[in-house]
């Protein structure tokens, strides 16, 4: 990891002169795709969330970098030894990092993340409840004995 | 600041420096607008005040003129300059050489700067009916924003910095910007970003002033609506480009830089909706202040992820943080101050409109929520691999499977709500009234979404689900307009004559229905085929047929291409004759592909060609792309009804008039 890290960062100038936009995509060449289309949908699926590790944001299925060609390989060689779909995310994991996962994963600190939204629509939603209910226009309350009388005064005019 | 005399191989040398000081000489005069009407107003001195609206409009003078400097440095290549030199090239389109002002890091921001003095001098000219007070502070305001851009430029992206030795020819503009959809989009985008700045203004004039009204809401509303459509017409116009110049038919990526323009449009758009109930109703007035503050707030947030190259790579931003730490010193003085000043003075905004829980008021709460939390979940989304590599050392990816999951939801919920929500009476409504009324919208969306299960047989919910949710939120939105024009005979004709800010609503909740029905369409139904070809060879594409009929090059203005005739046919009646390309840029060795694309209104055909290959033939892609082009449509009908509600009676009148507008303008 620390290692991946490190590279990471001598690649970054890289990076940054391909960044703004993405390439062309051509990604997944014909020649790479397997002739079963049940094991080639699957890995299709795989690798639109896996991120090709030198590119700004695109997946290795969008993307033309060679080290997205060798994953989109891998992947399929894998799919064909029987692997299933969990087994080659961890097996790609494993060597390269969390990092290229664009699902992030729901556990230890991503959980922040995940659960992010629906806290603030708690918290929102609660505080927006409490605010109304205060303020809500109040029910049209019984007239007052003083009223009464003085409604009376009027009716009888 | 440093100037650097070269020679100039133009002949015209100074008309370079006649930029640069145009630029630094609008940095004073928007220093003068800051401050002078400022302080004018706080000790109520007319003369001072008096200052604001001259100085904005001699401020935007000079921006022009340096923008102009600029632009003509790039039409006729003056390569003295570095910007040019990195950006352009003489043989580029002329288009391009105009658009490559804006194609960059310095001259984009000049732009910038360029839209905000527009607003500022907007408020100067328009602005004739505001307090005089409040207006010296909005204009004041918006020229400390200009202050704090134009430094940023001058200090540490000077667009006007010169080469000692020229070179004879530049590096020439990235391929991919070299496309009209691209061109465009960026100016756009900057209207809708800056434009915020006017809510930004008002929202901290009334904070000193401690005072919001119906007033006020009527005054902030058209620029936010401005600002919102201009967001709209921007993003739209980026994601066509995507989809149609990075060959695959995507056309939202969740990429950190489309986030960036996304956040402030859900806040902008939440932003409309709450002005809308201080303006009738007179209530949620501190909310709209502070939605006003984070609108902008978020648009400042995205030029520093943009900018900064912080999302990029945290190591790329500390190796050069110069920039990105002016830019968060902008963000922290603007929005802290602005929330802090929030903090001590929004308790003296007290509402006075009160409400029950089941009124359009309370519905229009819940929008603000639905849209608040939508652009929280995609601003935590967007940072969150910084958070978690900084405070957690642990380096993760957030990408599409994370927004479609996390986001998605809480757009449902809205689009779900809204056709009810809009026709809520205000004050207190009578939802099981509503409902009942759009029986017949749920019965015939439940027919339609059915109606689409049963054809498409047995793939996923996705499509029906679609059409269930578009066709509820299209039909809610014709109900509501219809049901504006009353009872009785002649509702036709009344609906005619009826106000254009129903219209306007009408037509952008129904550019929502469409879009979403759209998007869903293009997830669930897309076709798609990889492929090699031979010359000559057919291979099926959905119910079409496609045929590789040859492939050749070509050379144009400053790329070579490889075009290829491809002839599509459907059970053999002739469709399409099409030309995909494979470009190649030489000055920045750069390919791109140009898709062909053949659009009808219930789908694309996107044809790709790729490389050749070993044993002959070409690597060939084909989309079907169902309902593409509903795509376009709901978002131009969004941003037509933005525009239909602000030419609305009501704000021409409130333009117009120099005297109060009715319902009490602050009498000063």
């Amino acid at each position: 990891m620390i290692g991946f890290a490190a590279w990471r960062a001598r690649t970054a100038p890289l990076v940054l002169t391909l960044a703004l936009m993405a390439g062309p995509a051509l990604a997944v060449q014909p020649d790479e795709m397997l002739a079963d289309p049940a094991l080639e949908a699957r890995a299709r699926e795989i690798s639109r969330n896996i991120r090709c590790p030198v590119c700004q944001g695109e997946s290795i299925d969008d993307s033309n970098a060679a080290i997205s060609h060798d994953l989109r390989v891998i992947i399929r060689e894998r799919l064909v030894a029987g692997d299933t779909d969990d087994e080659v995310v961890d097996f790609i994991v494993d060597r390269y990092g969390e990092f290229v996962l664009f699902n992030p994963r729901a556990s230890g600190s991503n959980l922040i993340l995940w659960l992010a939204g629906p806290a603030m629509l708690v918290l929102g939603g609660g505080i927006a409840f409490f605010a109304m209910r205060r303020r809500e226009v109040a029910p049209l309350a019984a007239l007052t004995a003083a009223e009464e009388a003085r409604l009376k005064e009027i009716l009888k005019d | 600041m440093q100037f650097r005399v070269a020679r100039n191989p133009g002949g015209m040398p100074m008309i370079v420096e006649l930029g640069h000081f145009a630029l630094v000489l609008a940095l004073m005069v928007a220093l003068v607008q800051a401050l002078l009407p400022l302080w004018g107003a706080h000790r109520g001195n007319a003369a001072l005040m008096a200052v604001a609206a001259p100085a904005a409009v001699v401020q935007f003078a000079l921006l022009a003129l340096s923008f102009g400097v600029l632009t003509w440095a790039f039409v006729v290549s003056d390569f003295s300059l570095a910007v040019v030199t990195a950006n352009s090239h003489t043989l580029k389109p002329m288009l391009y050489k105009i658009t490559g002002t804006w194609g960059n890091h310095e001259g984009s921001l000049l732009l910038w700067s360029l839209i905000l003095a527009l607003f500022g001098a907007s408020a100067a000219w328009f602005g004739g009916n505001l307090p005089e007070r409040l207006r010296a502070r909005v204009i004041a305001v918006q020229g400390l924003i200009g202050v704090a851009f134009i430094a940023f430029l001058l200090f540490t992206s000077n667009p006007f910095w010169r080469l000692q030795t020229p070179p004879l020819d530049g590096n020439d503009l990235n391929p991919l910007l070299q496309d009209p959809g691209l061109a465009f989009h960026p100016p756009f985008l900057y209207l809708g970003y800056v434009g915020l700045s006017m809510a930004f203004s008002f929202a901290i004039a009334a904070l000193i002033e401690g005072r919001v009204d119906a007033a006020w809401a009527r005054w902030v509303r058209p620029w936010t609506l401005a600002a919102w459509i201009f967001l709209t017409i921007g993003i739209a116009l980026g994601s066509w480009w995507a989809y149609y110049e990075l060959g695959w038919g995507g056309f939202w990526f969740w990429d950190p830089v489309e986030n960036a323009s996304f956040m402030p449009w859900l806040l902008a758009a939440a932003l409309l909706h709450s002005a809308i109930v201080v303006e009738k109703r007179e209530s949620l007035k501190s909310w709209t202040i502070l939605l006003a503050i984070l609108a902008f707030g978020f648009s400042l947030i995205g030029t520093f992820i943009v900018r900064s190259g912080v999302i990029t790579s945290v190591h790329s931003f500390a190796s050069d943080p110069e920039r990105g730490v002016f830019i968060l010193g902008i963000l922290a003085f603007f929005t802290g101050g602005g929330l802090v000043l929030y903090a001590l003075r929004a308790s003296a905004m007290e509402a006075k409109g009160l409400f029950g829980m089941v009124s359009r008021e309370s519905a229009l709460v819940l929008n603000n929520i639905l849209l608040a939390v939508s652009a929280f979940v995609v601003f935590i989304g967007t940072i969150w691999p910084l958070i978690s590599e900084i405070m957690m050392e642990r380096v993760v990816s957030v990408g599409e499977p994370f927004f479609n999951a996390a986001f998605t939801p809480f757009f449902v919920a809205l689009a779900v709500v809204l056709p009810a929500g809009a026709m809520l009476a205000w004050k207190r409504g009578d939802l099981s009234r509503a409902l009942k009324g759009l029986i017949p919208v749920a019965a015939l969306s439940v027919a339609l979404a059915l109606l689409v299960w049963a054809m498409q047989s047995g793939r996923s919910a996705l499509g029906p689900i679609g059409v269930l949710l578009g066709a509820w939120v299209v039909l809610g939105a014709l109900l509501d307009l219809w049901s504006r024009t009353g009872r009785g005979a002649n509702r036709l004709s009344r609906l005619t004559r009826l106000p254009r800010a129903d219209w306007g609503k009408a037509s952008a909740h129904a550019g929502l229905g469409v879009l979403i029905f759209a998007v869903s369409a293009m997830h669930a139904w897309k076709v798609e085929v990889i492929r090699v070809a031979q010359l000559g060879e057919t291979f099926a594409l959905g119910q079409y047929d496609v045929t590789l009929k040859e492939v050749h090059d070509e050379q144009g203005p400053n790329y070579r291409t490889t075009m290829a005739e491809m002839v599509v046919t459907r059970a053999g009646a002739p469709v399409a004759v099409m030309y995909p390309e494979k470009r190649f840029y030489p000055v920045q060795a750069m390919p791109t592909t140009e898709a062909a694309i053949h659009q009808t209104a219930l789908r694309d055909l996107y044809l790709v060609i790729g490389d050749a290959q070993q044993n002959g033939g070409w690597a060939v892609r084909g989309y079907l792309e169902p309902f593409a082009v509903w795509l376009w449509i709901g978002a131009g009908l969004m941003a037509l009804g933005g525009l239909l509600s602000l030419t609305d009676r009501r704000y021409r009148v409130a333009a117009g008039a120099r005297r109060p507008v009715a319902q009490g303008v602050p009498a000063e």
